[in-house]
């Protein structure tokens, strides 16, 4: 891992987990609980971002990936009473598979092709869910008992229906994948990723093995992805088909969009501010989406790197 | 977030020149009087606030648009009578999106920003689902008026209740024993590939079974389908019924290619009106539909021989005899559905009056209140009908209207009791600890 200008990069993240922590006991109480799912749907951008940003893989079907952990986590606890940490892990045991299956087929397009064919899958989880309705009761959802989501550890029983447990836990989820991403974007496999995406013919000049890196990125993608699903799940005791449909692959292009593809931080700060845009203007006009699709043109045409990343061209030149 | 239904608290709190002197003369007692005055007068005047959570956008958005012109008729006409224990009511509004997410969301705004005493809406189940688990950690008391199964299944908790309309087994239930002595036993069934299709499946094979009839094939049709013509040859022949349930913007395809398929003869036709909610019966395609039968909770047309309750309903809700809006008669309203919105009302207020609701603290008190009734009068509070209340069920039993297209109209031909929709509870909600 390169050392330049690490330490003010672990500043930064680690202020803003810090931040966040402090937000716990200072936000009222509704934005605390809009953070908790800013939070977990963060980390869905963040596994986003490593695909798309970093790698430069556009995805049209990450809500797959998302609803693989879910599921994963939904499905076991509901029907099979396991423990909401094997709950958890079977989410991420199910995003993982479904990256490498998907992943290995899908690579072989590239550009337009590859959207399709991840579209392609998407609907086809999407309509999984929909096609065994016996056991996921499809469009219209489980809802997870609240018992079936505690959490046993050693000598303490977590509560995910206590809003202050639900927000550590999601923030202990989205600093977990913080620090994954930043490390990985500053470990080799991160700088490789980015120069796949920069020039890869180049890469495989240099003997690169292109495929092989693609494909670890879209693993490390699904199960971000997956990891969210699981624990949205977990804390919000909600399982429903709608995560998988063509919107939630198409949010997670907007938040990255919004905050700066390949940035660290823009996930967060993207989806962060398309719910407070929806929160507040849904609070004046039906037409919100229209004021939504607005605010994103104006983005393209004055912040085309998002957020983030144009405090990056502009003054911040260090953010990873 | 807007508010409805503060023109109605206006009106009752009477806003002329002696009415504003004496409002003025008890602010000035109120700046003077000791502590406790002042806090009982906020007790007693301060405006019941009821979280409304509305399909503005998204797929039920039509839904939803009648469903907030109900309530906000239902909220007037209450303020109007005096309110809830003397306390006007107001309405905060926030748009779902018919999301489950947003959903949820919108429930802990109502709990934790707009601090509304209970929460009530809406129509999709998924909605419900995702929203209920919500409701329940935050102890907020949830009335829907969805008519899923989701209620009464047991599957959400103690905090939500469904009390203004009848769920779909019910409804399933009680048409059977009609379809079956009226138009035939050998019945194929058409029906969306997803939960709201299922339910009807599931429920109405065993419904139909018991009155000697049968389900001799089910085509279910996925929910991604624009054209249907390749599933009809799935229909037998020998059928004498179809049941279909189709829903959403394809459905006035469905129909016609149904048409196309059958031309002039054909098996006799049962649906339910959720496929036609606010489209005109006299659209064109639908032309096939003449001469069959659906399922109406409500009338949408207005009958020769309603009772003046539900004429008085039909006016303050602002539906003209076809069941289109007043102020436009290409408005066609959501009647089978959005009466459910005018009578979770008056359960709430009856609820909260029978609890003495005097603020979050009581929140429990109202859920425990709705589930010691036992059943609604017909009458203006009710005008769809008498009702029956299972507490622990949290669901109502109601009567259900089987109608018959008629020149382009519905023309109700029977009304079953509320016998014909009762089955065998399967949850007790009030063994769940609050």
């Amino acid at each position: 891992m390169r050392t330049d200008g690490l330490a003010r990069i672990v500043a930064l993240h680690l202020g803003l987990v810090l931040l966040l922590l402090a937000l716990n006991w200072l936000l009222p109480e509704y934005h605390r609980g809009v953070f908790s799912r800013i939070l977990v749907l963060a980390v869905f951008a963040m596994g986003y971002n490593v695909m798309f940003g970093y790698t430069g893989l556009l995805s049209l079907g990450h809500a797959m990936f998302f609803a693989a952990g879910l599921y994963g986590a939904g499905l076991t606890v509901y029907h099979l009473g396991w423990p909401a940490p094997a709950g958890f892990a079977a989410g991420l045991a199910a995003g993982l598979a479904l990256a490498l299956a998907v992943g290995v087929l899908a690579l072989r397009t590239t550009g337009v092709a590859f959207m399709i064919v991840t579209l392609m899958f998407a609907q086809v989880i999407y309509l999984l869910t929909l096609y065994f309705t016996t056991y996921t009761r499809g469009e219209e959802g489980l809802v997870l008992a609240p018992e079936d989501r505690f959490i046993a550890l050693p000598g303490a029983v977590l509560d995910p229906t206590d809003p202050s447990t639900r927000y550590l836990l999601a923030l202990a989820l989205f600093a977990a994948a913080l620090a994954a991403t930043v490390a990985i974007v500053r470990a080799p496999f991160g700088r490789t990723l980015v120069a796949i995406r920069e020039n890869e013919e180049r890469m495989r000049m240099l003997g690169y093995d292109v495929f092989a890196n693609k494909l670890a990125a879209v693993a490390v993608s699904g199960v971000l992805c997956a990891a969210a699903g699981a624990a949205y799940a977990l804390l919000f005791g909600y399982v429903g088909a709608g995560f998988a449909s063509i919107q939630y692959s198409i949010l997670p292009l907007l938040w990255v969009l919004l905050g700066g593809a390949a940035t660290t931080l823009g996930p967060i700060v993207g989806t962060l501010a398309m719910f407070y845009v929806v929160d507040v203007t849904s609070g004046y006009t039906s037409a919100y989406l229209l004021v939504v699709g607005l605010a994103l043109i104006l983005l393209i045409l004055y912040f085309p790197r998002g957020l983030v990343g144009t405090l990056r061209e502009r003054w911040l030149p260090w953010l990873p | 977030m807007t508010d409805i239904g503060s023109k109605g608290a206006r009106r009752a709190g009477g806003l002329t020149r002696r009415g504003a002197l004496k409002g003025m003369g008890a602010a000035a007692g109120l700046a003077l009087g000791p502590g406790f005055v002042r806090y009982a007068q906020a007790q007693s005047s301060e405006p019941i606030r009821i979280g409304f959570q509305a399909h503005r956008t998204g797929i039920g958005a039509a839904y939803g648009r009648w469903y907030e012109r109900v309530t906000e008729a239902a909220v007037a006409r209450i303020n109007e009578e005096g309110g809830i224990n003397g306390r006007p009511v107001e309405i905060v509004v926030e748009d779902d999106g018919t999301d489950p997410a947003r959903g949820a969301e919108v429930v802990e705004k109502f709990a934790n920003q707009h601090k509304t005493d209970i929460v009530y809406g809406t129509l999709f189940s998924h909605v419900v689902t995702g929203s209920a688990p919500a409701a329940g950690e935050l102890k907020m008391p949830y009335y829907v008026v969805s008519e899923g199964y989701h209620v009464a299944s047991g599957r959400l908790n103690r905090w939500v209740v469904q009390p203004g309309i009848t769920d779909v087994r019910s409804q399933v239930t009680s048409v059977a024993p009609w379809i079956s002595g009226n138009l035939g036993k050998k019945v194929t069934m058409i029906y969306p590939d997803y939960a709201f299709g299922h339910d009807h499946r599931d429920f109405f094979e065993p419904a139909i079974a018991a009155q000697g009839g049968e389900v001799i094939a089910k085509v279910p049709i996925p929910p991604t389908e624009s054209s249907f013509t390749r599933y009809f040859p799935q229909i037998p022949s020998e059928t004498e019924v179809i049941y279909h349930v189709m829903v959403g913007p394809a459905v006035l395809t469905f129909v016609k290619e149904m048409g196309d398929f059958f031309g002039s003869g054909g098996p006799a036709l049962f649906g339910f009106i959720d496929s036609l909610e606010a489209v005109a019966l006299s659209s064109p395609g639908l032309e096939f539909l003449e001469g069959s039968h659906f399922w109406e909770g409500m009338a949408r047309y207005a009958q020769p021989d309603m009772p003046d309750y539900e004429r008085a309903y039909r006016e303050a809700v602002g539906i003209d005899d076809s069941g289109a809006s007043l102020d436009d008669p290409k408005d066609v309203s959501t009647a089978a559905h959005m009466f459910g919105c005018w009578e979770t009302l008056y359960v709430i207020k009856a609820a909260m009056e029978m609890a003495d609701y005097k603020g979050p603290d009581d929140r429990a008190k109202v859920i425990e209140a709705t589930e010691a009734m036992s059943g609604f009068d017909a009458g203006i509070n009710h005008p769809q009908g008498a009702k029956r209340f299972n507490g622990k069920l949290h669901q109502c039993f109601g009567h259900q209207n089987i109608s018959l297209v008629e020149n382009s109209a519905l023309k109700v031909v029977h009304r079953t009791s509320i016998e014909d929709g009762l089955y065998e509870p399967e949850a007790d909600y009030t063994a769940q600890p609050f």
